[in-house]
């Protein structure tokens, strides 16, 4: 079991760490025709505006509460209450999330009696759900963001079972740490198995990167419709993916009394075995031959990886679901997590197998990585330096990636998303060269180069491959 | 910072907004609001100095979405581009311990780093559980003996443009006339030297680099660009200057303002892109310098970089002549890209005047004549409606509105601080023209725009 070690210095330098703010916000994108309002001043919006639009390349539906010196101060209901109505007014959403900020927690509003002043106040719109949901960014992470807007967005959403169960429909709880690609290609897999997935929050029809027939949407252009959400209480599973969806999952069951299968994550051969297994239950038929292929396929290509990834040394820098999930997946091949960071405690790093968890920033990542001759550092794009000052090959991961076009889109999980994940870093590995015996030169040698110059020793070698990727 | 202090700031005497309404008092609509915040705009201004550790005091959303901006360049350090942040948490708000975590923060950001002075910048958080940060900021000085600069410049203190005078009220306050600047180094050329600050360039891409060696063939010593690829003892040394160029953008109008006021710096408004707008800005340089041996050199470099680029731009001509420009970009942008892009022989159709003054009206109209469109709201449904009306060809704006165009099927070049080409200078023009090109011209326009094919076979 891992030790964890808790931040100790003062200033946060290279923050690892994204808002549970814009967490929240993300979640609210993965339902259709529907827009997150931050409650906070008009930055908290824009700065996470910028985010996603870098990371998604697509354009991003953020509102603001937009809050000044006055409502500071002097409190700022009637900004929530204003700012619900102007969307509601102009857009015609499906659905209004609300998150609140560090600003707006510490000027001390109680957000849910603000959504509630609104509807008081215009009735007009009761048809609009509106999901307020406490989100400072002072604590937490994105992860946790995400998966409290979940739960919030089912808690307003779903009532207890009543309808006759759809005997296709499962219900997949979707966590942040999966990329719209993630979603599709789950969707698939449970489609093949002839059942019908609800994906939620589902980013792989919101952000996927998608040219629409219309030209301009100021709400969510896809996602889970919110009647698909409602009907959640009808399916005949629920399968969790993520530990951080724990609290949405244990609410869903209680409430619905549906039964779920829960899973930390979809990467590499054992975790989607688990998948199909229940996959397999719930529908009650056989495995499909093209599962079977791609299965076959990715033992293949654990064996062809296995020499450049065995006993490979990895550092993980991300989300506590995220980096757990993939030093499970690259244990099953003999790789070694030598360094993990993750922005926030969570129970499930203790989980890691390594002998300690930092709770930190790039810069300790950098610090704890110095010594351990890595062969490759997985992180989001702000650690691409920190893997260049290390001179060590770094694969993209998790939030935000502004510098690889298709981050958002790439696929990990599946058999077929494992397999790509093994290719591209046994990759970096033989462009790195690794292994190879520095070249030496005899100081008897007789090949005519050696006379021209002055050296005669070892030269040392320099490769500027290794962290371009 | 209190109210009256921002309510000082957006009185500015020199913009010529402040007649009519004050800029940044407009209230802001809640759900209906675009832009940044105080703090977007302080940082933005300053972080462009290289070799400053730049700490945001507050809680993870400020510093956490926004760091490792990579837009701006610099020549040397690149300790800006490394994020710093007190990241409060949940136990430093309520229990108080935020002053105690940010004098922690400086000690750290000297020892690990040794930065020559450090900036910290107050959030919403700090500001509103009451952080004395000029207080400690003021101890930390004192007792690690380092320049530690205040920027009060919490997000709901206003708009991004506050944000930008804070920051320019900041420098000037704490750091502008601490240094005296370094004698000139004889470059054996035997010209009289110039000093010139920059105020509002931030060397985005690197642009500020197709200017540089102009200025120094003309012996113009550039003391400070406010901020791109600057030091702060750079910073330290601006009132040394004798003319300010304010580069594209009102948002710092303050700094040349108190420095003529207090040094009696003559400034003047001007950019760097364009034919003309170049050729304006080295003749009002040499003209405000009153050295008539720099007028004449002047006049022969305009003449030979004229001619220059008239060659380079004849490539290009032909592939945009006629082609018709939407501009939305703010203040002094809307006129000073019309002119360039006239240079290339394009139409600009409408240009967006948000922040623009009234001159700035004034001098659009002159340059785009009575049939030229003014475009004062930029809501992406109205940007898309007004392409698509004057048929324009391109859609010139910010970053923000890129996808909004590119969903639209609209080709698109980014004019702001996002963007990853330079396009100051003489030499800047081709690249604008290249990139002009690239999207205008590009086959993908037609293929994304077509039905499918058996879409077209249902409706034939």
């Amino acid at each position: 079991m891992a030790e964890i070690i808790k931040r100790k210095k003062a200033l946060s330098v290279s923050p690892l760490k994204s808002s549970s703010t814009i967490g929240a916000a993300l979640a609210f994108m993965g339902v259709s025709r529907t827009i997150p309002m931050l409650h906070g001043s008009q930055g908290c919006s824009a700065f996470g505006k910028v985010f996603f639009v870098r990371h998604f390349r697509e354009p991003i539906p953020l509102q603001t509460t937009a809050m000044d010196q006055v409502s500071a101060v002097m409190g700022s209901y009637e900004n929530v209450v204003e700012g619900v109505k102007t969307i509601c007014e102009n857009s015609a959403p499906h659905m209004v999330g609300v998150p609140t900020t560090g600003l707006s927690e510490t000027q001390g509003v109680d957000i849910n009696m603000a959504v509630k002043e609104f509807r008081k106040k215009y009735p007009e719109y009761d048809h609009i759900p509106v999901v307020p949901v406490n989100t400072p960014d002072y604590s937490g992470c994105l992860e946790t963001g995400f998966a409290q807007a979940v739960l919030a967005m089912l808690k307003t959403l779903v009532k207890p079972r009543k309808a006759a169960v759809r005997k296709k429909q499962v219900t997949v709880l979707a966590g942040s740490h999966l990329t719209p690609g993630d979603i599709e290609e789950i969707k698939d897999i449970v489609e093949m198995f002839g059942l019908r997935p609800v994906v939620f929050p589902d980013l792989s029809t919101a952000l996927d990167g998608h040219l629409p027939e219309f030209d301009f949407s100021p709400l969510s252009v896809g996602g889970t419709p919110v009647d698909e959400i409602l009907s959640i209480n009808a399916s005949a599973a629920t399968l969790v993916v993520g530990r951080s969806l724990t609290e949405a999952a244990d609410w869903l069951q209680e409430e619905t009394g549906i039964v779920d299968y829960r899973f930390d994550h979809l990467f590499g051969l054992q975790a989607v075995d688990e998948l199909i297994m229940a996959l397999r239950e719930i529908s009650g038929k056989e495995v499909p031959e093209k599962l079977e292929r791609q299965r076959a396929q990715l033992q293949d290509a654990m064996l062809d990886t296995h020499f450049m990834l065995g006993m490979s040394r990895l550092a993980f820098a991300g989300d506590p679901d995220l980096i757990y999930g993939m030093s499970k997946f690259l244990e099953t091949i003999g790789g070694e997590t030598c360094v993990a960071v993750s922005p926030i405690n969570a129970d499930i790093l203790k989980e890691i197998p390594t002998d300690f968890v930092k709770i930190g920033d790039l810069e300790d990542l950098e610090v704890l990585s110095a010594d351990k001759n890595l062969d490759v550092i997985i992180s989001n794009s702000h650690a691409v330096d920190t893997a260049a000052r290390l001179g060590v090959p770094i694969l993209r991961c998790g939030f935000p990636q502004w510098d690889l076009i298709g981050g958002y889109q790439k696929t990990w999980v599946g058999y077929r998303g494992g397999r790509q994940v093994l290719f591209d870093l046994a990759n970096l590995q033989l462009e790195n060269h690794k292994g190879e015996v520095k070249p030496y030169k005899s100081i008897y040698g007789q090949k005519p180069e050696y006379t021209k110059g002055q050296d005669n020793g070892t030269t040392e070698k320099v490769d500027h491959h290794g962290y371009c990727h | 910072m209190k109210s009256k202090d921002i309510q000082a700031l957006l009185d500015e005497p020199a913009c010529s907004h402040n007649d009519k309404s004050k800029s940044g008092c407009a209230k802001l609509k809640p759900g209906a609001t675009a832009g940044g915040c105080s703090f977007d705009g302080a940082q933005i201004a300053l972080l462009p100095i290289a070799d400053v550790a730049h700490i945001v005091h507050g809680s993870i959303a400020c510093a956490g979405s926004s760091w490792d901006n990579r837009g701006t360049k610099s020549t040397g350090p690149t300790m800006y581009r490394i994020g710093m942040t007190t990241d409060l948490t949940e136990q430093d708000v309520i229990m108080g311990r935020g002053e105690k975590r940010l004098f922690h923060s400086i000690k750290q950001a000297i020892d690990t780093y040794n930065p020559p002075a450090v900036f910290v910048y107050n959030t919403c958080v700090p500001a509103l559980i009451g952080d004395d940060v000029q207080a400690v900021c003021k101890a930390a000085s004192e007792k690690w003996g380092r320049p530690v600069i205040t920027v009060d410049a919490a997000g709901f203190y206003g708009t991004k443009n506050l944000g930008n005078r804070i920051a320019g009220d900041s420098m000037l306050k704490q750091v502008i006339g601490t240094r005296e600047p370094d004698p000139v180094v004889d470059d054996g050329r035997g010209l009289k030297v110039h000093d010139i600050n920059l105020i509002g360039e931030y060397n985005i891409a690197g642009e500020l680099w197709n200017v540089l060696p102009l200025l120094d063939e003309l012996g113009i010593r550039v003391l400070c660009t406010l901020s791109g690829d600057a030091r702060f003892r750079e910073v330290q040394s601006m009132h040394r200057a004798e003319v300010n160029m304010l580069v594209c953008s009102k948002a710092t109008i303050n700094v040349a303002r108190k420095l003529e006021e207090d040094f009696g710096t003559p400034w003047f408004e001007g950019s760097f892109y364009g034919v003309e707008d170049m050729n304006f800005a080295l003749r009002k340089i040499a003209e405000l310098i009153g050295d008539p041996d720099l007028t004449e050199r002047t006049e022969a470099l305009i003449a030979r970089e004229c001619a220059q680029i008239d060659k380079d731009l004849d490539e290009w001509r032909p592939l945009l002549k006629g082609k018709r420009a939407l501009l939305y970009t703010g203040g002094v942008k809307s006129w000073s890209v019309v002119s360039a892009l006239q240079d290339l022989g394009m139409t600009v159709v409408a240009t967006g005047t948000k922040k623009s003054t009234e001159e700035d009206k004034a001098r659009i109209k002159d340059l785009m004549g009575e049939d030229g469109v003014m475009i004062e709201d930029g809501n992406p449904r109205g940007l898309i409606d007004k392409v698509n009306d004057l048929k324009a060809d391109v859609l010139i704006a910010g970053g923000r509105n890129m996808y909004t165009a590119i969903k639209a099927r609209i080709p698109f070049l980014d004019i702001n601080q996002e963007r990853e080409f330079g396009y100051a200078g003489y030499s800047g023009m081709t690249e604008l023209a290249r990139q002009m090109v690239l999207t205008i011209n590009n086959p993908v326009w037609a293929q994304v725009r077509d039905v499918a094919p058996w879409k077209k076979a249902k409706e034939g």
